[in-house]
C-alpha cells in the first residue's frame, strides 16, 4: 500500500467522561485531609509518624505483590495509598512502628491482593486490618491507656467507653460543638466530625462515594441510638452523641463506602448502610465491644453479594444480530 | 469530550451541544469522486459465477446484484466501470464483497426505475428502494406480513454531535410531507409519528405525522428508549420490532423515498455530519460510497497518521483503519478525532464503583457483566445479567473508572452468545 497513513481501531464510544481510578483517589484523600491535619495538630509529631508510615508500607506492600504476583505495577492508582490513610486515621497516635508495619501487611496483602487487587477484595481492607488489631492485640486499641500521655483541655475519656462502663450520665460533659470541633480523644482521623462531614459531603456530590450507602447508615444509627435512648434515657446515650464519636462518620463516608465490598443497586444500597448502621448501635449499646462500626460494616461486606442480587429487572429486550 | 460535571450523583447526561451557527444550514459538496466502492452483504464469501465482474460498465442507479437469486442488491451512485471486485470483512464479522468503481466523465442515469415505477407501490419500492441514503428500516416496514401499528420517523438522530436527521426535518419538510403520504398509502399502517427535538416541533406538525418530541439528551435518543417513551413499551426479548407492530425509519430515508417517486430517479447521495478534532460540526452532502478522504478534503480537515476516524458519532461509531474506506447508504456521521484524544482502555479489572449500573438505561448490572464476559462466559452473561436486554448506548464504558472497554466487550459478547445459540440450533 502507497499509503501508510492508518487510523487507531478501538470500540465505540470514543468519548470518556475523564474519570480514573487515580483521580477517585486522590480526590478520597484530599477529602479526609481535614480531619488528617486536625489530628496531626492535635498528636504532634506521633501522628504524622503513623500516618507517613503506613501510607508508605500499604504502598510498598502492594508493590512488592505486584511483583511476586507478576502484575504490572498498580500503586501509581492511589488504591493502596487510600487504605494505608484509611487505616492510620483509624488508629491512635501512639501505635507502635511494628503494629502499622503489620497492620498495612493485612491490609494490603491479605485484605486485597490475594484475593487479585483492587476491586476483588470481598472485604474493606483497612477494616480487615484493624480487625485483626483489635482481636490480637486489645490494649493498643484502648483509646484510653493508648493515649494516656496526652494532656488537652476537653475531656480525655474516650467517650464511647465511658458510657459503655457508666451510662449516659458519664458523658453529659461532652457537647455536640466540641465534638464536632474533635474535642474527643479517638483514631487520628476520627475526632474532627465537622472535617469528616465535609469531606464525605465532598465526596458525595462528587460522585465518588456513593451517597444512598452514608446517609442510610447514618439515618440508621440515628433512629437506632434513638429508640435506644428512649427506652432507657440513663444507660443509652442520646443519638447524636453515637452520630459523632468512635467510627461512625468516617464509617459512614469513608469506610462502609469501600467500592468492592459495597453494593451498587440502590434498594441494596440502602439495606446495606441500614443494616450496618443498626449492627453499630446494637454491638455498642448491648454487644461485647466499644465501638461497632468495624465489625458491622464488615458483617455487611460479608452479606453484600447476597444483597447485591436484590435488582430491577432488566429492559425487556435484546436487539437481533445476524 | 463531554466531561464528567464537578457535582455528578445522578446517571451522566449528555446534552447535544446545540448549534446555532449560520454554518450550520448550509450544506458542502463533495464532488463526484474518481472512484466508490459499495459493500454489498455476500456470506458466502463467492468469488465466482457473480453477476457483475471487473470491467462491466454500470449506469447511475444501476442495481448491482451478485446473483440473480440473491435479495441483497445496491444501487450504484455513478457511472463508471467496475475496477475490482474483493472481499471485505466488517464489524463483528460480517463478510462483504466490495465492489469498486472507476467513475467516468459523464454521468448517465439508469432509466429502469423511471419506466417502471410511476407510482409508489410496495412492490416497485421493494423492488428498487432497498438501499435508500439514511436507510435502516424501510425494507422490513414494507417486508412485513400483517400492516405495522406504528411507523416512528427519526427526525432527532441517535448519536451525540449529529444533526442529520434534524437537518433534514429542518430544510426538507415539504419532501417529507410527500413521503409520509406515500408510506402510509402502500404500508397502510395505524399511525406514523415524528420524533424531533422541541426546536423543531411546529415544524414538524405541518408533514402531517404525529409529532412527538424528544429531549435531545443521550440516550433519549436511541431507538429503544424513544418507542418506550412514546408508545410505552419495549419489546419482548425474542421478537424484531417489526414482529410487535412498530417500524423505525429515518427522516432522510422517507425523504429519499419520496424524491424517487417525484423525481424519477433512486436518491444516491448522502447527508452526513462530519464531526471535526475540534467537535465542531459541518455537514455535507456525497455520493454513496464516496470514501472518507474525499469528504474530508471538500471539508479541509487534516488527519494524520494515528489519529481516529469513526463512521457515526462518538457513542456508537464504528472505527476505520483507514481513510480510504466509503460511507455507506446508512452512514449518518463521520468523526475525526485528534490523537491526542483517543480513549484508550485498560487491562485493570472492575473495581466496582458502580457508575456504570447507574448510567445503564437498560438496567443491566454492568458491574457483573463485565466479571461473567471478562471470563468468557457468554451463555451465563445472557442467561444471568442480562447481556441481551443491552440496548448498544456505550455508556457504560465512557463513564467506566476503571476505563475498561465494556461496550467491547458486550458486542463481542453477543457475537459469541449468537454462534453458541446457532451452533446448538443445528445439533438439535
Ligand atoms: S451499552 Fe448496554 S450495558 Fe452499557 S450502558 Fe448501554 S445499555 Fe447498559
Ligand atoms: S464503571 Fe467500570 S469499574 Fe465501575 S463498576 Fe462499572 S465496570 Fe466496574
Amino acid at each position: 500500500m502507497p499509503d501508510q497513513k492508518l487510523f487507531i481501531g478501538s470500540h465505540a464510544p470514543y468519548w470518556h467522561n475523564g474519570s480514573s481510578i487515580s483521580a477517585k483517589s486522590y480526590h478520597t484523600m484530599l477529602a479526609a485531609l481535614p480531619a488528617v491535619v486536625l489530628g496531626i495538630w492535635q498528636y504532634g509529631a506521633p501522628a504524622l509518624g503513623v500516618l507517613a508510615l503506613s501510607v508508605s508500607c500499604a504502598m510498598i506492600w502492594e508493590l512488592i505483590m505486584n511483583i511476586a504476583m507478576k502484575r504490572p505495577a498498580s500503586i501509581g492508582d492511589g488504591n493502596a495509598a487510600v487504605i494505608g490513610l484509611l487505616f492510620a486515621m483509624l488508629l491512635p497516635a501512639t501505635t507502635p512502628w511494628w503494629a502499622v508495619v503489620a497492620g498495612t501487611f493485612v491490609a494490603v496483602v491479605i485484605g486485597k491482593q490475594i484475593f487479585g487487587g483492587i476491586g476483588c477484595n470481598p472485604l474493606n481492607p483497612a477494616l480487615v486490618a484493624i480487625a485483626i488489631l483489635m482481636l490480637s492485640w486489645k490494649s493498643m486499641l484502648d483509646f484510653n491507656s493508648a493515649l494516656v500521655n496526652y494532656e488537652f483541655s476537653f475531656n480525655m475519656v474516650y467517650p464511647l467507653a465511658a458510657i459503655k462502663g457508666f451510662g449516659a450520665s458519664a458523658v453529659s460533659d461532652y457537647s455536640t460543638a466540641g465534638l464536632l470541633m474533635g474535642q474527643q480523644p479517638g483514631g487520628i482521623g476520627t475526632t474532627f466530625g465537622l472535617g469528616l462531614i465535609i469531606g464525605g459531603l465532598y465526596l458525595m456530590l462528587r460522585g465518588h462515594i456513593r451517597w444512598e450507602i452514608s446517609l442510610s447508615f447514618l439515618a440508621s444509627v440515628f433512629v437506632t441510638a434513638l429508640l435506644f435512648n428512649l427506652s432507657d434515657p440513663d444507660k443509652y446515650a442520646n443519638p447524636v452523641f453515637h452520630l459523632l464519636t468512635g467510627y461512625t462518620l468516617i464509617g459512614a463516608f469513608f469506610l462502609a463506602t469501600e467500592d468492592s465490598s459495597s453494593p451498587v443497586n440502590f434498594v441494596p444500597m440502602l439495606l446495606y448502610g441500614a443494616l450496618a448502621g443498626i449492627l453499630t448501635v446494637l454491638i455498642r449499646n448491648i454487644g461485647a465491644f466499644v465501638d461497632g462500626v468495624v465489625f458491622a460494616i464488615l458483617m455487611m461486606n460479608v452479606a453484600n453479594p447476597l444483597l447485591d442480587k436484590i435488582r430491577p429487572k432488566a429492559m425487556g429486550k435484546g436487539i437481533k444480530h445476524a | 469530550m463531554i466531561k464528567r460535571p464537578f457535582f455528578s450523583l445522578g446517571k451522566p447526561k449528555l446534552k447535544y451541544p446545540v448549534n446555532d451557527t449560520e454554518e450550520q444550514d448550509v450544506i458542502r459538496v463533495t464532488p463526484i469522486p474518481g472512484r466508490v466502492t459499495f459493500f454489498l452483504e455476500d456470506p458466502y464469501e463467492r468469488n465466482e459465477g457473480l453477476l457483475i465482474k471487473p470491467g462491466d460498465k454500470i449506469k447511475t442507479g444501476q442495481k448491482l446484484k451478485l446473483t440473480e437469486d440473491d435479495k441483497d442488491y445496491v444501487i450504484s451512485s455513478v457511472t463508471g466501470t467496475i475496477a475490482g471486485i474483493s472481499q471485505y470483512k466488517g464489524y463483528l464479522g460480517k463478510t462483504y464483497a466490495a465492489i469498486s468503481i472507476d467513475t467516468a466523465d459523464e454521468e448517465q442515469w439508469d432509466d429502469k426505475f423511471k419506466e417502471g415505477c410511476q407510482k409508489p407501490t410496495l412492490e416497485n419500492s421493494l423492488e428498487f428502494l432497498g438501499c435508500l441514503p439514511g436507510d435502516t428500516g424501510f425494507i422490513p416496514i414494507l417486508d412485513t406480513h400483517s400492516p405495522l401499528n406504528t411507523i416512528i420517523i427519526n427526525g432527532v438522530d441517535k448519536d451525540i454531535l449529529v444533526s442529520t436527521n434534524r437537518l433534514i426535518v429542518q430544510t426538507e419538510t415539504d419532501n417529507l410531507k410527500t413521503g409520509i403520504e406515500y408510506l402510509r398509502e402502500i404500508t397502510g399502517a395505524g399511525e406514523i409519528m415524528i420524533t424531533v427535538p422541541p426546536e423543531l416541533a411546529s415544524q414538524a406538525g405541518e408533514t402531517g405525522a404525529d409529532v412527538k418530541v424528544i429531549e435531545p439528551i443521550y440516550p433519549n435518543t436511541l431507538p429503544e428508549i424513544i418507542m418506550k417513551s412514546i408508545l410505552g413499551k419495549t419489546p419482548p426479548a425474542d421478537k424484531t420490532w417489526e414482529e410487535a407492530g412498530v417500524g423505525l425509519i429515518n427522516a432522510e430515508a422517507v425523504v429519499a423515498f419520496s424524491n424517487a417517486f417525484t423525481k424519477g430517479q433512486i436518491p444516491v447521495s448522502k447527508l452526513l455530519t462530519v464531526i471535526n478534532k475540534d467537535h465542531t460540526t459541518v455537514h455535507v452532502r456525497a455520493r454513496v460510497g464516496t470514501h472518507v478522504k474525499e469528504i474530508l478534503a471538500t471539508l479541509d480537515i487534516e488527519t494524520h497518521h494515528g489519529d481516529q476516524l469513526v463512521l457515526g458519532g462518538p457513542m456508537t461509531g464504528h472505527a476505520l483503519y483507514s481513510e480510504d474506506l466509503p460511507i455507506l447508504s446508512d452512514t449518518d456521521a463521520i468523526m475525526a478525532n485528534d490523537k491526542d484524544n483517543v480513549v484508550f482502555p485498560s487491562d485493570c479489572h472492575c473495581i466496582n464503583c458502580g457508575e456504570c449500573v447507574r448510567a445503564c438505561p437498560a438496567r443491566i448490572p454492568v458491574n457483573m457483566l463485565i466479571r461473567v464476559l471478562e471470563n468468557d462466559l457468554y451463555e451465563e452473561a445472557a442467561r444471568e445479567y442480562d447481556l441481551l436486554s443491552c440496548i448498544e448506548c456505550g455508556l457504560c464504558s465512557y463513564v467506566c473508572t476503571a476505563r475498561i472497554p465494556i461496550f467491547h466487550y458486550i458486542m463481542l459478547g453477543k457475537y459469541e452468545f449468537a454462534r453458541i445459540e446457532t451452533a446448538e440450533e443445528s445439533n438439535a
